[in-house]
This record gives structure tokens, C-alpha cells and sequence, in this order.
């Protein structure tokens, strides 16, 4: 609840309302997907009255210290602060916004302002319930997309395939490759010598032995990016893939998935969910271009100069899985290519096409792309992948080792 | 010792004094560190100045400045603390010469302070006359994530635990500046324990201000065409866009080679010092350059 009469919300006598109000607004952030808990809360109360707020902007940036903790985070805090510690209060907001055309109502343009209406709405809704007021809402926000949007259900994949699939990916997991980091762990055949083992074991007894203990680097899966194409030509094998793609996510660390069709979404937070149903269902609703066309130059790029800097680091693994069928091969294709495969530790393509046993890569695009990968797979039924947990498995081929954690 | 400063005006004087020309948010941030005794984490891509932070605020403060290199396998060892173990198997030896070894009272002994080797994180807690000690952990990114563990307690309590002799608290907390050039996702768990802020570019009239206080004796005219020329190439589409120490860089080497303003022949030969990939190079090579410097040009004039 922001104060209606705009005052300044530092005046020693409205503490108590300038907490509530903290309170409301974290809430309002947490359903717009921020991760505020409770001590922030308490943090922002804390900083608000450390601050001593004389203007707006100062107010601003002290909760955006405590409640923001991610870069991508900042434009939906924005938002929600506008829209929240509004003079008028939120309710003249909130009608303006049923009203296309009333002056000064933002538009549905903004990527984040869904997010941001769609978790103060909730809120309203429920109040203007408890007021006992009749007005009919309708908080239905317009998709102004010019793209073809196409939302694909996932839910009709039979109990059978997902249980083979998961059982497959299962064996997987066990037996991928392991690298060495840099850091040191005790080590029965270890070739340093722990001098803090060492010591301690030999003060257990007395002094009188020295038994040497021995330190080995310790190993890790490497980081898994997963790169999928949504497009038509993939229609039929999409929802297995994302079902793999689920399974992979929940059971190790550090991976990061990617969907691509027009342009390239970030996944790796949906899949996250326990749930594989749910976690399906959040990656169609984060996904505008289900089932539209093909273009890999540019969604690769996209990859290239926004993501690969932040998660390719630590050598990481990368799964390409697309067709390959791309209408616009060029020498855009080539290089952006060949910079992905420079700046991961393998790359692995994996094409649904390669069912066919008179495959021959003729595409345009398919033969620009292959020189520059390190393997090239089928993946189309549960034995291709199979072959896949034996390929992650093996050791690098030759020419393409590198040193441990080699930055990209 | 120098005194916090008292707002965030103050803060904003307190880093202009030391040439470090700030925005108000971060500002707001610092103070709001420095009152609360919280971490701050800055995050931001390469050269708009995060490291500088924790320099500036050590001079200005008067205090230490302990810098913590982060890189892919830094351990407790080199971080936190170490045993001097040729000492401490001297002692043993000499204990066993003595006779009469009481295990005990010898493993107490040998695991004492005097055997103690501290690293940053532990000199950081230790007390200071001119003050807590201003601790910078640079590109934390670069470490391992089981790194981070060994951060939450310092960062958390100002503490740290060693098994062998207890816990060492600091009697005043440090002033701790976490940077991170985001090549991986740090935890949420550590990043909770601090403010964070993102550190942007700066805005064209910051930025000229940042280049004719770091660059003494640069021409007014190519100081501002500088600035809009970069600012301008950030809004292109490359791969690393110029940070502001790429400004810094350029401009000197601007006044080195006696430029008075822009030319589209020096632009091409010094682009090495702005754009780091070489096609990124490419694409601003040949006439792309002498556009831009055109439109800064009209820009300029527009502005007049």
C-alpha cells in the first residue's frame, strides 16, 4: 500500500506504514519472479532508515542495492517501482491500465512489464475482492508479437517413452567424462604431498611416525550447454528432447539449456522445476517460436555474444541438437560456428536426420556446419541416445585436449 | 582515523576527491556498505572501473588495501591461512629431544598462532590502527563455486573457522568489494550476504568529465569527439564493446600522437587500442570509422 497522499514515506511517523509498504512491494517483486525473501525485507528497512532518504532517486537505488541481485533483474525492479510508489497510489494504476487509451497507461511492449503487471494484479485483484467493489476485470494483456505464436502442449507424452527416456538418461549421467580441476583434494596415490595430513596424522602419534599423505586434483563433470532447435522440421522430436534435456538438468550441476528457432530463450531456469510436466510447461510459455521457422546464423550468434562468456567458462560440453535444414547458410553460418566450437571444450552436434542410413549431408547448411564440429551423432530413438552416453563418455578425441578449466 | 562519510553526497565528494567520478546509485551503494558494514558486489563487464572502487575507497579512507586475486583452483591454503610446517616439525623434533612428549599439550602447541602463515582473508580481520582494512576479492568469477563456500563465513559474520585452534573474529569488520566480470553465475547465497550493483557505462557528459580528469593537458575538442565516438561504438553491434579503460587508453594515446581531433586514418591505425577482436576490427575498418566520425561531428555541432 503506498501512502495516497505521496508524502515523503521517511517522516518518523509513517515508519510503520513505510515497513508494510516494503513489505507489499517485496511481494509484489518475489511474484514478478525476483528472489526477495524475508531478509531482504527486513535488510531494505534497515537500509531505507540507514539512508535517510531526501529524494526519490536516493530511495530508489537503497532498495535496488538490497532487493535487486541480478543484472536482468534491474528492468523488472524498475517497473514494479513505478508502478507501486506511484503519488496516486496503485488502484488509479491499475484502471488506467484497463484502458488501452487513457494517457500515460504503458503498453504490453516491454519484455518485463507482463511479469510486473501480472504479479500486481494478482494482488489487486484479491483486494478489490476484499472491498467488496463490482468491477469486472478483465486482466487480460494483449500479445503485440508480430511473431507467429504458437504454443505447443507437452503433456500428451506417454508414461512409457518418459520412463524409457529417463532410464536411458540415467545411464548417461553415470558415466560421463570427468576433468580435473585445479584444486587439490586428499588422495590415497596422490603425486603432492599433504603437508596439513601429514603433520596432523603424525601428531596422533606422538611425532614418532611420519606417515605421508598425498594430495590429487579433484575431478567434476564439466558444464553442459544444450542448445535446441523448436523449429517445424523438429516438430516431432522436440518434446523428447526437452524431456531429456529435464531429466539431464535435474540430475546434475551446471547446466545451461537453450531453445532456438527464430531466436534464441533461455530455458535453464524453467527446466529446473522438479516436475517434468511443469517444467515442459514453462518452456512453451517462455518460448514465443514453437514451430515456426529456422535461423541458426542469427540464434547462434545470439549465443555467441550474449551467453558464451557466461556459461562457457570451466570447459565446458556443448549439445547442438538441430536438423541442420537451414535456408540462409552463408559465411555467417561458418563463423559463427567455428567461434563456438573455439570457445567450448567439445562440441557435440546431434541430428535427428542421421535415421536415415543413405543420409548424405547435401543441405547447404548442414555442410557448412560440419567441419566444425567434434562429433556428429543421430539422436532419434532411445539407442541413439545410448550412443550418446558412450560418446560423452570417451575420452577427448585427439587434437582437441586442453588444459583444465581453460577459460573460452 | 578518517571518518565515514555522512551521506551519500558526502560519499559522492569522498570519490571525487580520489579523481573517481561516480553516478548517484553508486553512491548510494557504497554508503549504504560502509553504514551497514556489508559487502558490496559489483558486477559489469570488463574495464568500467570495479576494481578502481576498492582502490579509491582505501586511499580515501586511509585504509589497507588487501587485494585477494581470485583464479580456477585458489584453495584455502593461499586464500584464507596456512601451517608453517618446517617449523612446526622442528618443534616436534625438538619436543622428542627434550623427551617426555605429551601428545596433547604438543599438538596444542604445534597448532598455535606462532605456527600461523595468514593469507588475505585473515589479514583482513586482523585490527589496523588506520582502521579495518579495505578487503578486495577481484573476479571472483574466476574461481572454483566450492571457493564460495569458504567466502559465506567471512562474508557473513567476519569470521573464520580454523579446526585445529577456533574461530578468529574481527574486532571491526572490513570493508569487503567483491567484483565479478560474470563468466559464470555466482550463488545466490553469497550474493545474498552482499549489496549488489551493476556498474554501466557512464553517460557522455561523465564520461568526458572521467577523460579530461584522467588525461591532463587533452584537447577539449577531441576529448568530447572521443567520448562520442566510443559511446557511439557501444551501440554497435560487436562483440566487446570499448570499456571506459579503453576510453582512457585511447585518449592518451591520442595526445601522444598529437591528435588535436578525430581523422579517419588515425581512427584505423589506433583501433587496437579500443576493440580487442579482430572482427570486430574488421567491421570498423575502411569507411564504417569515417561515417561514425561524421556523425559525431554533426552531433557536436547540433549540441553547440
Amino acid at each position: 500500500m503506498p501512502s495516497d497522499d505521496g508524502a515523503s514515506p521517511s517522516r518518523p511517523d509513517q515508519t510503520g506504514r513505510l515497513a508494510e509498504n516494503i513489505v507489499h512491494f517485496a511481494r509484489a517483486l518475489r511474484r514478478a519472479g525476483l528472489p526477495v525473501g524475508p531478509g531482504a525485507v527486513l535488510d531494505a528497512v534497515e537500509a531505507l532508515r540507514v539512508a535517510g532518504m531526501s529524494s526519490r532517486e536516493d530511495f530508489y537505488w537503497t532498495l535496488h542495492a538490497v532487493l535487486v541481485t541480478r543484472h536482468e533483474h534491474s528492468l523488472v525492479f524498475r517497473q514494479a517501482f513505478e508502478i507501486f510508489f506511484r503519488r496516486r497510489g496503485y488502484l488509479e494504476q491499475f484502471l488506467s491500465l484497463m484502458m488501452p487509451q487513457a494517457p500515460g497507461a504503458p503498453g504490453a511492449q516491454k519484455p518485463a512489464s507482463a511479469r510486473v503487471h501480472d504479479a500486481l494484479f494478482g494482488d489487486l485483484k484479491e483486494r478489490l475482492k476484499r472491498e467488496a467493489r463490482e468491477i469486472e476485470v478483465l486482466a487480460k494483456l494483449t500479445a503485440t508479437d508480430a511473431e507467429l505464436l504458437q504454443k505447443k502442449d507437452f503433456a500428451q507424452m506417454s508414461a512409457d517413452e518418459i520412463l524409457a527416456a529417463k532410464a536411458a538418461i540415467r545411464r548417461m549421467v553415470l558415466v560421463l567424462d570427468e576433468t580435473k580441476t585445479r584444486r587439490l583434494v586428499p588422495a590415497a596415490r596422490g603425486r603432492t604431498i599433504d603437508m596439513r595430513g601429514t603433520l596432523r596424522a603424525s601428531l596422533r602419534t606422538g611425532g614418532a611416525l611420519i606417515d605421508l599423505k598425498a594430495l590429487a586434483p579433484a575431478t567434476r563433470t564439466p558444464p553442459l550447454v544444450a542448445l535446441l532447435d523448436i523449429s517445424g522440421s523438429m516438430g516431432e522430436y522436440t518434446r523428447l528432447f526437452l524431456h531429456f534435456l529435464h531429466a539431464v538438468a535435474a540430475t546434475r550441476t551446471r547446466v545451461s539449456s537453450f531453445l532456438f528457432g527464430t531466436r534464441l530463450s533461455n530455458v535453464t531456469r524453467a527446466l529446473r522445476t522438479k516436475d517434468p510436466d511443469e517444467a515442459l510447461a514453462a518452456c512453451s510459455a517462455a518460448v514465443p517460436d514453437f514451430s515456426g521457422g529456422t535461423r541458426i546464423a542469427p540464434s547462434l550468434a545470439a549465443f555467441n555474444k550474449v551467453w558464451a562468456r557466461r556459461v562457457l567458462g570451466q570447459g565446458a560440453v556443448v549439445l547442438l541438437i538441430t536438423d541442420g535444414l537451414e535456408r540462409e547458410a552463408d559465411d555467417r553460418l561458418a563463423f559463427e560456428i567455428d567461434r563456438l566450437h573455439r570457445s567450448c571444450r567439445r562440441l557435440v552436434w546431434l541430428n535427428p536426420l542421421l535415421r536415415f542410413s543413405e543420409f548424405q549431408p547435401k543441405a547447404h547448411g548442414i555442410r557448412t556446419m560440419l567441419p566444425h564440429v567434434d562429433e556428429f551423432r543421430p539422436i532419434h530413438d532411445l539407442s541413439s541416445m545410448a550412443d550418446l552416453v558412450t560418446a560423452l563418455s570417451a575420452p577427448l578425441p585427439a587434437g582437441r585436449t586442453r588444459r583444465p578449466g581453460r577459460a573460452a | 582515523m578518517i571518518p565515514l562519510p555522512a551521506s551519500i553526497d558526502d560519499t559522492l565528494g569522498l570519490l571525487e576527491k580520489a579523481s573517481y567520478l561516480a553516478d548517484r546509485s553508486l553512491a548510494t551503494v557504497l554508503f549504504l556498505s560502509l553504514r551497514m558494514g556489508r559487502p558490496i558486489f559489483l558486477e559489469g563487464e570488463a574495464g568500467v572501473g570495479k576494481t578502481e572502487i576498492a582502490k579509491v575507497l582505501s586511499a580515501t579512507l586511509g585504509r589497507r588495501l588487501i587485494r585477494l586475486q581470485c583464479y580456477e583452483g585458489l584453495d584455502v591454503a593461499s586464500a584464507v591461512y596456512e601451517w608453517n610446517y618446517a617449523a612446526q616439525m622442528i618443534a616436534i623434533r625438538l619436543a622428542e629431544a627434550e623427551g617426555g612428549v605429551d601428545r596433547t599439550r604438543l599438538a596444542h602447541d604445534v597448532f598455535s598462532e606462532r605456527f600461523l602463515i595468514t593469507r588475505p582473508l585473515l589479514q583482513a580481520l586482523a585490527p589496523d590502527t588506520a582502521g579495518p582494512p579495505v578487503l578486495l576479492i577481484d573476479e571472483l568469477d574466476r574461481a572454483d563455486e566450492a571457493f564460495e563456500a569458504f567466502l559465506l563465513e567471512v562474508l557473513a559474520d567476519f569470521q573464520v573457522t580454523i579446526p585445529e585452534m577456533g574461530t578468529v573474529k574481527a574486532v571491526a569488520p572490513p570493508v569487503v568489494v567483491i567484483t565479478s566480470n560474470r563468466t559464470r553465475e555466482i550463488h545466490d547465497a553469497l550474493k545474498r550476504r552482499c549489496l549488489y550493483h551493476w556498474v554501466d557505462y557512464p553517460d557522455v557528459a561523465r564520461e568526458i568529465s572521467i577523460v579530461r580528469t584522467k588525461v591532463p593537458g587533452i584537447a577539449e575538442v577531441l576529448s568530447a569527439e572521443i567520448v562520442r565516438f566510443v559511446q557511439m561504438l557501444r551501440k554497435e553491434d560487436l562483440f566487446k564493446a570499448p570499456g571506459v579503460a579503453e576510453t582512457l587508453d585511447w585518449a592518451t594515446a591520442l595526445t601522444e600522437l598529437d591528435a588535436v581531433a578525430l581523422d579517419p586514418a588515425t581512427v584505423s591505425d589506433t583501433l587496437g587500442v579500443l576493440l580487442k577482436y579482430q572482427d570486430d576490427i574488421a567491421r570498423l575498418q575502411g569507411s564504417r570509422a569515417g561515417a561514425l566520425i561524421e556523425q559525431v561531428r554533426a552531433d557536436l555541432k547540433a549540441a553547440e
